[in-house]
Parts: structure tokens; sequence; C-alpha cells
């Protein structure tokens, strides 16, 4: 079976176990989210009770499995249900109006992260012992600080101190958003800040663990070789070395994503970014389950997703990926 | 050359074993020794902490002038807003993030360990069944369950923080300790073992798990930091007992309090630096035991400068050439203890 078959399948059933997963906790766990609610909001007439039951799953017709039938064949349709805070918004268009903010920030972000990391690491394997060496320990603890305490340092000293950026949100109050100038002028404006801040507290893990991998890799008797036959360094290091070391680093990548998210995640409460991040914070602070719920679905999915497409780069830079059914 | 030498030094008169220990601490790498010592520091502010401080951290002092008070004799650390000492807060809550992440680290590693070690072992379909559900965990973001999970619990006291951050902790040093236990159990000293009639569970905890010991101690380093980080950013957004004082409810309570906007640093960046400087223990000391196993990731200060050159692990064996300056004192030991890791260590790949 090739590789990415396997992977394939693999996600498949992690997708399957993040669904069931998101379906029995709200049954598993004691006490009850709509008399949760009832609580929360005195004044709600007792006829609201069955709505939220309805809403929520609990108190559900049928049996357990009808509903978990019936949940997965919503959830293919992208019915995430109604939201019941700002009710009657559909979870899934608060989910579209958010998503793409996350995508394109926190995706920007990382892969520069991840890019200069691994550059930067390359260099500080091969000139091992270089003053890229030397500073590896401050970088340690810039990725030891949280992400929040970091942001809310940034937002302190870089906008309302010296006011070099905007006071979070994702862009200027009055502007309608849309494909003009101005607005994407301002949009771009106001990610620099957060993600300045997702590279610069990510950038040290990619940078070590390339470090690590180059260095081991630089032992090999294959750039030996390579050296020996007298080819550029440049090539050597890129070539022979590189390219070999970034496997290691591609898997990883694909693992920590998880961790990048959930920093992203942070990111935008301390920012207030109108992304995925604050809706399940809000979500969150309202007890607002079932956007809780489609959110760590949607979250889940596109790192499933990412996790897919670092595959698909290692089939294209790892041959051996290609012909016999590499391991992971 | 006569057999009964007379001491000549002083060195070898000292008791070998204190000796022995002390060489050892001395040939840590640096980053592992910054490491140990700056945890050390607070685990011991975590033990006498709470038994000291100067206020109870809740209590509530009303006089207006102490409401965020910048810090001064009688408060080292300023007060927040409604008068509580800043320090007595930051001390116990190192205690309770550092107990919490603590009792995640054991529970999760020892997870990890019965996960890694029985699929291993039983190998076959209990193998791929328990590598399957450990890669699909790794795989699913974290923090997004944890936040419905600890959403949908009534109570989220620590007790519900520590269940869930341990059922979620287990999975990546269940994967490296698999993995390590695979290389070992085919070893003549386990087929040894089970010749003789040991039982299997007997095998398990008396013959494989103490060969893992560094590992599972990597394994719960790491998983003490990814405890620490987690129950901060859970805290921080609400997600905890907010009565309690833990490092992450100090950052929430300072956050709503606006104390970043009123400029009052002295409450926010007390406990932000001390979740900073902990986790860059943990670190350090995990990229030192990194290094110990594998010496060529030192840096140049430790492990590839000989004799004054920088060396790159390309070159060829160093060898002290005749030319170089005769090496003295704390240099000696160095290369030294080079040569004995080391150069080990490139024989064996059969480089020279």
């Amino acid at each position: 079976m090739s590789f990415i078959v396997r992977r394939l399948i693999f996600y498949v059933v992690a997708a399957w176990v993040a669904l069931t997963v998101n379906f029995f906790i709200p049954r598993a766990v004691p006490g009850n989210p709509a008399q949760a609610i009832m609580a929360k909001f005195p004044d709600l007439q007792p006829s609201a009770y069955r709505a939220l039951q309805a809403m929520l799953g609990v108190g559900h017709a049928g049996s357990i499995w009808h509903q978990y039938w019936a949940y997965l064949v919503d959830i293919s349709h992208f019915n995430f249900g109604v939201d019941e805070i700002e009710y009657p918004a559909k979870v899934s268009t608060l989910l579209a109006q958010t998503l793409p903010w996350t995508l394109t920030l926190v995706g920007t972000a990382t892969v520069i992260a991840f890019l200069v990391g691994t550059l930067l690491g390359i260099l500080a394997g091969w000139r091992h012992g270089g003053w890229l060496d030397r500073v590896l320990p401050g970088l340690m603890f810039l990725q030891a600080i949280p992400y929040f305490f970091l942001a809310l340092i940034l937002l302190q000293l870089l906008a309302i101190n010296l006011h070099v950026f905007p006071l979070g949100q994702g862009y200027s109050e009055g502007l309608i958003p849309g494909w003009h100038w101005a607005f994407i002028g301002s949009a771009i404006d106001h990610s620099i800040l957060p993600a300045f801040t997702i590279v610069i507290t990510t950038l040290a893990g990619w940078m070590l663990q390339m470090r690590n991998v180059m260095i081991t890799t630089i032992g090999e008797d294959y750039v030996l070789a390579a050296q020996a036959k007298g080819l550029s360094s440049r090539r050597v290091v890129f070539t022979y070395a590189a390219r070999n070391a970034l496997l290691p680093q591609l898997q990883g990548f694909g693992l920590a994503l998880g961790f990048v998210v959930s920093g992203a995640i942070i990111m935008e409460i301390v920012f207030s970014y109108p992304g995925i991040g604050l809706l399940l914070f809000n979500a969150v602070t309202s007890n607002d389950y079932p956007l809780m719920q489609a959110i760590f679905l949607v979250i889940t999915f596109a790192v499933l997703l990412a996790n897919l497409i670092v595959d698909l780069i290692i089939v294209m830079i790892d041959p051996r990926a290609r012909t016999r059914g590499a391991t992971r | 050359m006569t057999v009964v030498l007379p001491p000549v030094s002083t060195e070898p008169a000292a008791p070998p074993e204190e000796g022995q220990q002390l060489g050892r601490w001395r040939r840590m790498p640096t980053k592992a020794k910054v490491g140990v010592v700056l945890l050390g520091i607070f685990v011991l502010a975590a033990i006498i902490g709470p038994m000291v401080t100067p206020y109870d951290p809740s209590y509530q002092n009303s006089a207006p002038a102490l409401s965020m008070h910048a810090p001064y004799a009688a408060h080292l650390l300023g007060t927040t807003q409604t008068g509580q000492d800043v320090l007595s807060q930051l001390l116990v809550g190192i205690r309770l993030t550092l107990e919490l992440a603590f009792i995640v680290g054991l529970v999760a590693t020892a997870l990890a360990v019965i996960v890694g070690v029985t699929a291993a072992f039983l190998g076959g379909v209990w193998d791929e069944l328990l590598s399957l559900v450990s890669n699909v965990f790794l795989v699913i973001p974290a923090l997004p369950l944890l936040i419905i999970l600890l959403g949908y619990l009534p109570q989220k006291g620590q007790l519900a923080t520590i269940v869930v951050l341990s059922v979620l902790g287990w999975p990546w040093g269940a994967r490296v300790i698999r993995a390590q236990t695979l290389a070992i159990r085919n070893r003549d000293f386990i087929a040894a073992a089970r010749e003789t009639g040991e039982p299997t569970w007997r095998i398990l905890a008396f013959e494989i798990v103490p060969n893992e010991v560094s590992l599972i101690a990597a394994s719960f380093v790491n998983t003490v930091l990814y405890a620490i980080g987690a129950s901060v950013l859970l805290a921080f957004i609400g997600l905890a007992d907010l009565n309690s004082w833990s490092l992450g409810t100090m950052l929430y309570w300072a956050q709503s309090q606006q104390a970043l906007q009123l400029g009052a640093w002295w409450w926010f960046v007390p406990p932000g630096l001390a979740v900073a400087l902990m986790g860059t223990s943990l670190v350090l000391l995990n990229v030192g035991i990194d290094e110990l196993g594998n010496p060529r990731l030192r840096d140049a200060n430790s492990a590839s400068r000989i004799a004054g050159r920088r060396m790159r692990p390309t070159d060829p064996t160093p060898v002290l050439l005749a030319s170089d300056p005769p090496p003295r004192g704390r240099l000696t030991s160095f290369v030294h203890s080079f040569s004995r890791s080391a150069l080990l260590d490139h024989n064996g790949r059969g480089e020279s």
C-alpha cells in the first residue's frame, strides 16, 4: 500500500475519532448543559428547556446510535446547528466569518516561522559553534514564554506605549470588509504584530530541531564524500545534508501543528483578532456548547488537512516514501 | 616502577564516590546545569513559599491607597486592584502550578510507560491498536479538545484540570517509549529472562522499564512542560477554579482587571516571568539530557573546541598537533573528557 493511501486511511480514522469524541463528550459528562444554561439565564421560559435539550442533543428522541447517525449526517452537510447565544445565527455562518482570518494569519505566520527557523537551523547546524549557536538559549527562553504573555507585553510596548502598531482587532473601525485597498492595508497593518508574536515564539523550536538533525546528518559518510568530491559548500549543505535532515523536521511539523494552533487561539484572544480562536473564547465564556464543539471539529479538520499536505511534501522530497510504503 | 606508589597529589585521596559525583556534575552540559539550578529554585519556592508568604493571598485590603500600589517595602511586588499582595499570590501560585504539573507529569508518564511498553511487548493487533490510538490523539489538536472537555465539566477545579491534562498528555511519551521497547525487547537478556520462566509482568517491570529510565525521565520533563503551559493557558481563559491562586489564575485576574492597560506591570510580569523561567529550565534540562546522550549536539564551548581550534563535525577525528600550545588546567580536563566520549563515538562510526 502506498504511503499516501496509508496516511489517508489514518486521517479518516483520526477524523472519525474526533467526531465520535465530540459526540460523546456532552453525553458522558455529569450534569446537563441545558440545565446549566437554564441556571445561567433565569428569565428563560420553561418551554425553552425543551428547545435547549433538542439543540444540545440531550434528551434526544431515539436510541443513542440513531442520534449518532443523525449527527454524522448533519456534520457531513456542514450543519452544526443553530447558535444558542447569537440566536438565530447559524454556527456554520459564524465559522465562515471567522475562519478566513485565522487561516490567513496563522497559516502565513506558521509557514514563515517554519521556513526561517529551518533555514536558521541549517546554518546553526552547519556552522556548529558559531554565533547562531550562542543565541540559542535566548531563543529557547522566548519559546518558553507563554504565547499570550509575550503577546500582552508586545501589545503594551509597541501598541500602547509606542503607538507603532494598532491596538488589536482585525481592521480599523468604520471600514467595510471587502477587496479594496483601504481594507486590505488596514488588515495587514493589524496582522503584523500578531504574526510577529507567532513567529518569534515558534521559531526557536524549528531551529533547535533542525540544528540537531543537521549536526547528526553532517556526520554521515555521504556528506563527507560530497565534500571530498570538492562540491561547493552551498551544494553540500542544501542538496546533501539539509534535504535529508528535512524529513524529521517535516514530520515534526505535522505533529507540532496542534500546538501551533493552540498558541494561535490564545494569540487571537489577546489581540481581539476576529478569528476562530476569539470565537472559541467567546463560546467558552458564554457556555455556548454547540459553537465550542463545532470549532473543535473545524480546527481538528484543518490540522488533519495540513498534515495531509505535509505528507504530500514528504512524498515529493523523499523517494523512499514513493516506492515502498515508508513507515512514519 | 614499583607497585606501591606514594600518594602524589591530593586528588585521589578524596573519597571516590564524591569525586565521581562532582566529576559527573562538572561534565554535565552547561545548559543542563542552568536548568537544574533554575528548576531547583522554583521547587524550593514551591515548598517553602506558601509558609513564608507575608500576607494571605486572598486578603483584600480595602484601603484605597493600596489599590494597585507599585512595589515598596511592605509589598515587595506591589498590590492588585483590591489590595491583595502580589508576592504572596506568586508564592502560592508557583506551588499550585508546579504541584499540578508534577502530578500530571507523573500520571501521564505512567500511562505512557504502560501503553508504550505493552504495545511494543505484546505486538500484533494490540500494538497496531495502541499505536493508532496514540497517533490519533497526537494529531488531534489538544487545546480545543481540552477546552471543550473542561467547558462541559460542571466543576473546573484543580482535580478536573489534572484528570483532563493527564488523559490527553500521554501519547507522545507512549510513542517514544514504544519505539525504545521495540528496540530492546529482542535483546538476549530479555530472552534469558523468558527462558528462566519469569512472568511477563516481571519482565516488563524489572527488565524492560529499568532500561528506559533516561527516556522516561525525558518524557516526564516534557509532560511537566506541557502541563505548565496548558494549565496556565486554560486558567488564563477562565477554565479553572478562579478562587484558587495559580500562576494562570493570577494572569487571568490581571488581564480581566486591565492591569496591563493601567500600567500595573508588577501584577502581570511576575507570574508571566515565573512561567517563562520554569519553562526555560525544563527546556534546558531536556536539551541537556539530549546532549548527554549525543555529545555532538553540544555547543562549541563544550565539545567541538579543541585546543582553541573550532571543530566542525565533518572535520577528521581531532588529534592534538605537536605545534599546538600545550593545554593547561581546564582545557586539559576538557580535552580528556572529549577524547573519552566524543572520540569513541567517532571511532565507533568508523570515520577516522
